[in-house]
C-alpha cells in the first residue's frame, strides 16, 4: 500500500528543482556553517543513563513473569538490584546530569 | 502458540461465515486456499489502518475545532451532512489532504543524506504498522499471539528512535537535527517508566502474551489495582509518540516542526500517518493491559449466537467483543486529542526530570507494591 501510494505520488507530481528550492530552510535566510552543528553533551550522558536501565528493564520481564514461582527470595533480590540501580540514579540526579540549564 | 493453528483459525473466523464447507486442511487445495485467506486477512488490516489514520486526522481537528469554538473543516464531503451537525461536516478533508499531499513535488535538499533521508518515512511507517501483529481486537482475532507480545511492542515502538534520529540527522538542516536529539533524548528516557508501568499486569498474569493478559481481566480489570501503573504507562506514552505536552521534537513554533522540516509530499504525509496511527496502537495496548480489551466489565459475557427466527447469527461475541475494543480504544484515543488542546507544551528540562525523578521511581513503587499484595494475598486471585 505504502509502495502503491509513492509510486503514484512519483508519476502524478511534478519535479522541477531549482538551486534555491533545493536549499535548506533556515528562515528564508542563506545557511550558515555546516548543517551538522555540535550539540549538548548532555545528550549523551541521558542516552548512557538509559542504557543502564533499558538493560535492567529487560532483566525485570523474565522476572515478571516468573514471579509467582520465584517465590519471596528472588522478590527481595530483585528490590536489593534495583536499589542498587537507583543509588547509580541518585548519584547522577545530584551531579547535576538531570538539570538541564 | 501453533503459528499454522492460529492462522487456520482465523482464516475459519473470516470465511466461517460466507462458506459452510469445511476448509481442507491439507494438500493443494488448503494451501491454496490458506494463501487467499491469508491475502485477504492482510488487505483489510491494511484498508483498516489506512481507514483509521484519515478518521483520526479528521477528528483530531473537529475535537480541537470544538474546544476553540470552531467548526473545523466543513466544506470537503456531502453538503447534506454538513448542513446536519458540526461532527458530520468536512469528512472527505484528510483524503483529500493526502490526495493533495501526492500531487506535491518530492525535494531532497543539497545537503540531505539521500538514503537515509528516504529510508526514515518508511521506517517509521513500517515500525508502526509491524506494531498490529500482537494486538487482540477481540476473541481470537489477532494476527499472530506472540508469547512475547509486550516484549515485541515495546521493542517495535523503540524503532521510532532509529526512524527519527535517522530523519533529524539526514535532513541536513539544523532544526531537523535538534529535533531529532531532542526526540531521541525523550524517547529513550520514558522507554524506562513506561517498561515499569507495563510491568504491574505482566507481574499480575505471569505472561507477556497480550491475549493471555486481557483473559485474566475476566473478572477485574486491571487499572483498579493498577492505576499507578496505568497513570505512569498513559504518561510514558504520551510522551514516546511524541504528543503535546512532549511535542518538543516537533514545536512547530520553535524547531519549525523539528525532524520533518525538510520533508515534503507523500514523506510528510508517512510521519503524519504513522502519528496518528501509533496514537491508536498505544490506546489499544492501554485497553488491553489495564482494561480488560475486548470483555465487558464485572465479568459480563455477550451470547455466542443470536437467533432470529430461522437465522442464527454465529461469533456474536466476538463481533461485539471487538466493537467493544474499539469503543475502549477511541475513548482514549479522545484523551490523547483533548490532552493536546489543553496543555501547554513542557520545558526539556521539565520534561526529563518528570521522567526520570517522579515516573520512574513511581513505577518502582508500584513493583513494590505488587510484589508485596502478591505475596500476601493467597494464591489463585
Amino acid at each position: 500500500m505504502v509502495a502503491g501510494a509513492l509510486f503514484f505520488a512519483w508519476l502524478m507530481r511534478p519535479s522541477k528543482p531549482d538551486p534555491i528550492k533545493l536549499d535548506v530552510y533556515e528562515c528564508g535566510e542563506e545557511t550558515v556553517g555546516p548543517s551538522q552543528v555540535q550539540f549538548n553533551i548532555k545528550f549523551y550522558l541521558a542516552a548512557i543513563l538509559f542504557v543502564v536501565f533499558d538493560v535492567e528493564a529487560l532483566f525485570l520481564l523474565p522476572w515478571a513473569v516468573a514471579f509467582k514461582d520465584l517465590g519471596i527470595r528472588a522478590f527481595i533480590e530483585m528490590i536489593l538490584f534495583i536499589l542498587i540501580l537507583f543509588v547509580g540514579l541518585a548519584y547522577a540526579w545530584r551531579k547535576g546530569i538531570l538539570k538541564w540549564a | 502458540m501453533n503459528f499454522e493453528y492460529y492462522l487456520w483459525k482465523l482464516t475459519d473466523l473470516i470465511a466461517g461465515p460466507f462458506i459452510h464447507t469445511q476448509v481442507p486442511r491439507d494438500g493443494w487445495t488448503g494451501l491454496i486456499l490458506h494463501v487467499i485467506f491469508m491475502a485477504i486477512v492482510v488487505v483489510i488490516i491494511l484498508a483498516f489502518l489506512a481507514l483509521d489514520a484519515f478518521f483520526l486526522i479528521w477528528l483530531e481537528r473537529k475535537i480541537s475545532a470544538r474546544i476553540q469554538n470552531r467548526l473545523g473543516p466543513m466544506v470537503s464531503g456531502p453538503r447534506w451532512l454538513a448542513k446536519f451537525s458540526m461532527w458530520t461536516g468536512g469528512i472527505f478533508q484528510t483524503l483529500w489532504d493526502t490526495l493533495k499531499l501526492m500531487l506535491k513535488e518530492d525535494i531532497i535538499n543539497r545537503r540531505a543524506d539521500r538514503l537515509g533521508f528516504m529510508l526514515a518515512p518508511f521506517i517509521c511507517m513500517a515500525a508502526t504498522f509491524m506494531a498490529f501483529l500482537v494486538i487482540p481486537f477481540g476473541k481470537g482475532l489477532v494476527a499472530q499471539d506472540l508469547n512475547i507480545g509486550v516484549l515485541y511492542l515495546v521493542a517495535i515502538g523503540s524503532f521510532a528512535v532509529i526512524a527519527i534520529l535517522t530523519a533529524g540527522w539526514s535532513s541536513g538542516s539544523k532544526y531537523s537535527l535538534l529535533g531529532g536529539l531532542r526526540s531521541a533524548a525523550q524517547i529513550i528516557s520514558y522507554e524506562v517508566p513506561m517498561i515499569f508501568g507495563i510491568l504491574g499486569p505482566v507481574m499480575i498474569v505471569g505472561s507477556l502474551s497480550l491475549v493471555d493478559i486481557v483473559e485474566a481481566q475476566k473478572n477485574t480489570w486491571f487499572f483498579v489495582p493498577q492505576i499507578l501503573a496505568f497513570l505512569v504507562y498513559f504518561i510514558s506514552a504520551t510522551a514516546e509518540i511524541n504528543r503535546t505536552p512532549f511535542d518538543l521534537p516537533e514545536a512547530e513554533s520553535e524547531l519549525v516542526a523539528g525532524f520533518v522540516t525538510e520533508y515534503t509530499g507523500m514523506r510528510f504525509a508517512m510521519f503524519f500517518l504513522a502519528e496518528f496511527t501509533n496514537m491508536f496502537i498505544i490506546s489499544a495496548i492501554a485497553v488491553s493491559l489495564f482494561f480488560g480489551g475486548w470483555m465487558l466489565p464485572f465479568g459480563l459475557e455477550f451470547p455466542k449466537v443470536i437467533q432470529l427466527g430461522n437465522f442464527v447469527i454465529p461469533y456474536i461475541d466476538i463481533l461485539l467483543g471487538a466493537v467493544v475494543f474499539f469503543i475502549k480504544a477511541y475513548f482514549f484515543v479522545i484523551v490523547l486529542m483533548w490532552f493536546r488542546w489543553t496543555y501547554p507544551r513542557v520545558r526539556v528540562d521539565h520534561l526529563l526530570g518528570l521522567g526520570w525523578k517522579v515516573l520512574l521511581p513511581v513505577g518502582f513503587l508500584n513493583m513494590l507494591l505488587t510484589g508485596i499484595w502478591m505475596m500476601i494475598k493467597p494464591r489463585g486471585g
